[in-house]
């Protein structure tokens, strides 16, 4: 067998995969995004039969009605900073973790990144449940909560469908896609790097800040991506823990497919969404390859 | 006084004791090197003079004042890694910059300096390259000069020529020399390499099983080695089995095991009737066909078993009458020769002068 003959056996099954369930729905959705939609939902047809009261060929109706109001980008705003913040958050919690497992006795290490991978093995939702009885009300989390801001004279404070509930959820439920590519950078790292800058005469708080934040970069980028963008889209927490209120870009996207059955603005919000996830992946990918 | 000062050092790791009760004194711009086979304690006892690795007993002083819970930033002492451990993600520029930021160095005084640095090893404009666009030499001068920009007071080595191919080792040696020389740090330097110890060093401590078995100049522990260890582990050396008959004011006469009698001078430690051995250097040993009567006291025949050719030098494994082997080493020298002098079944005397050999009291 050629190479060119092994290449493609080895790299086709994947560019199949990509082409059916990635590249042809999202051409799908960028055609419907500038369809109109039919009359019981769903799409109107391209081709009409020249009744003229049927709506049929393409439009840009719904990409002016995106545009046309404000809340519309209010919302991608809204997510995009819950996105970010849950970043943040994930990679202030996510880095010490990572380098603590770095750090203990190798024998320990598999153990303490199994530990991270854990809550996998339970589904998605239950979990996401789970968080709904420990923000609660009754919960010993929210009395104990509410008793310590208590002190300082404020609340009670309902913890449940409020943001602080959805931004917990969406820290939790991110925070092992944050440890993995960390801990995978961290444990790359050559120890005799930090004997050497010791030796040199930095102390730990510059060696942290000199060698090792600076060569993590890498994990930190591609960490801060699978974060950033599944968060950016998710419609599961805030519907769950969010409340009225709590709305975000993927529950308008469900609401518009799932209950308005409007699919050509359902498309719009999705195709504005995968740009900006692309953009996001784009940016990440060119300060990870930066010197 | 001296500038390095190590008193009844002992560092154990378990039932293991890797350096046992090291006492050695360093001087200033010394060329000082712990030479070793592996497991020796040499790198544990630089370890511990970086700070790196606290002794279980004795102490380390530097200019007097003791290192003892002192952390490896706050000695100034710099080490050169065997591997480098030059950051990758800075240029040369800013590796060499790393030491003097630490050190709080003002930021107008950081430049000169790192180009004074790289004039020390040569490595003018190199400045911007990162370390994985340098070849290994070239990593090599950015570590040396990165340790030794801010001019500490101690430089440790660590085995840094291993990695380099010989004839770049060569070079580096002698770059070694003239650089400690030049700027007068003194050098601790760790190797297993005995050649590269005698080349580089004022004074060689050779260890092994933690302790110092001989601390000397290069010459003297090439010439004049203490015991068996040491005569073994430098260089080539046939270790002869002996006792001694008579000793008339060092001047002795040893019964070589299964060889016979030989004279040997300056064997002032050889009490009559105690045993010992006789260290003899391959190079020390003539090889002829027929020995002119006059060179040699101490003669035997023999017949060649086997020879290296390593082109400036041969060795050959000559078998004594009595079954014993003995290394002779014979220079390529004659004009035109292009191969050995001497094929495996010749047969061959071999002879020693009474001043060739060193003895060894046991």
């Amino acid at each position: 067998m050629s190479t060119r003959a092994q290449k493609w056996l080895v790299s086709g099954p994947p560019l199949v995969y990509l082409l059916v369930f990635f590249a042809i729905p999202t051409l799908i959705m960028l055609l419907a995004s500038f369809q109109y939609p039919g009359e019981y939902g769903g799409l109107a047809p391209l081709f009409g039969t020249g009744d003229p009261d049927e709506l049929s060929g393409l439009t840009f109706e719904s990409y002016q009605r995106f545009f046309g109001d404000a809340i519309y980008l209010g919302l991608f705003f809204k997510s995009f900073l819950y996105a970010t913040a849950t970043t943040l958050f994930c990679l202030l919690l996510a880095y010490p973790l990572a380098l603590l497992i770095t750090r203990s006795p190798k024998k320990y290490r598999d153990l303490l990144v199994l530990l991270v991978i854990l809550p996998f093995w339970s589904n998605f939702l239950i979990r996401i449940y789970a968080w709904m009885i420990i923000l609660g009300p009754q919960s010993l989390f929210a009395k104990g909560f509410n008793g310590f801001v208590g002190l300082f004279g404020i609340g009670p404070l309902p913890l449940l469908f409020s943001p602080i509930a959805v931004l917990i959820g969406l820290v939790y439920v991110h925070l092992p896609f944050m440890v993995l590519p960390l801990y995978a950078n961290l444990e790359k790292h050559d120890p005799a790097l930090l004997d050497a800058a010791q030796d040199l005469g930095a102390s730990s708080w510059r060696r942290f800040w000199r060698i090792t934040f600076p060569l993590s970069l890498p994990g930190v980028y591609a960490g801060s991506a699978l974060v950033f963008i599944p968060a950016l889209g998710i419609f599961a927490i805030p519907d769950i823990l969010g409340g009225t209120d709590g709305i975000l870009v993927g529950n308008l996207i469900k609401q518009q497919f799932l209950d308005s059955r409007d699919w050509p603005f359902g498309s719009v919000l999705s195709m504005i969404l995968t740009l900006l996830a692309i953009l996001f992946v784009g940016l990440a990918a060119w300060f990870a390859r930066r010197k | 006084m001296a500038l390095l000062e190590i008193r009844n050092v002992t560092r154990r790791f378990g039932d293991f004791t890797a350096v046992d009760d090291v006492s050695l004194s360093i001087g200033a711009a010394e060329f000082f090197t712990l030479l070793g086979p592996s497991g020796c304690g040499k790198t544990t006892l630089l370890r511990m003079i970086a700070g790196f690795d606290q002794p279980d007993g004795g102490q380390i002083l530097l200019d007097g004042r003791d290192m003892a819970g002192v952390p490896p930033e706050g000695r100034n002492i710099h080490t050169v890694f065997q591997s480098y451990a030059l950051f990758p993600h800075m240029t040369v520029e800013q590796n060499i910059a790393f030491p003097l930021q630490m050190a709080k160095c003002p930021d107008d005084q950081i430049k000169p300096r790192v180009r004074e640095a790289l004039e020390d090893v040569s490595l003018q404009g190199k400045e911007k390259r990162y370390p994985n666009e340098l070849s290994g030499g070239q990593k090599q001068r950015v570590a040396l000069a990165r340790a030794l920009v801010n001019r500490p007071k101690l430089l440790l080595l660590d085995e840094p020529l291993a990695a380099l191919d010989a004839k770049l080792k060569e070079r580096m040696q002698l770059e070694l020399i003239s650089l400690q020389k030049e700027i007068g740090v003194t050098f601790v330097y760790v190797t297993h390499d005995q050649e590269e110890a005698l080349a580089l060093s004022h004074r060689i401590a050779v260890m092994n099983l933690g302790r110092v078995e001989q601390l000397d100049q290069p010459a003297q522990i090439y010439s004049f080695p203490k015991n068996r260890f040491v005569a073994d582990f430098i260089g080539e050396c046939n270790i002869l089995e002996c006792g001694v008959a008579t000793n008339v004011d060092g001047v002795a006469t040893l019964e070589l095991d299964g060889l016979g009698s030989v004279q040997a001078t300056g064997a002032n430690g050889a009490t009559p009737g105690s045993r010992g051995a006789l260290a003899l250097r391959p190079e020390k040993i003539a090889i002829a066909r027929d020995l002119p009567p006059t060179d040699c006291v101490n003669r035997f025949n023999g017949k060649v078993h086997d020879y290296l050719y390593t082109g400036d030098v041969t060795l050959y494994i000559v078998e004594v009458q009595s079954g014993h082997r003995l290394e002779v080493m014979l220079p390529n020298n004659a004009v035109g020769r292009s191969s050995k002098f001497f094929e495996p079944g010749d047969a061959v005397q071999v002879g020693w002068r009474d001043d060739a050999g060193h003895y060894l009291a046991d």
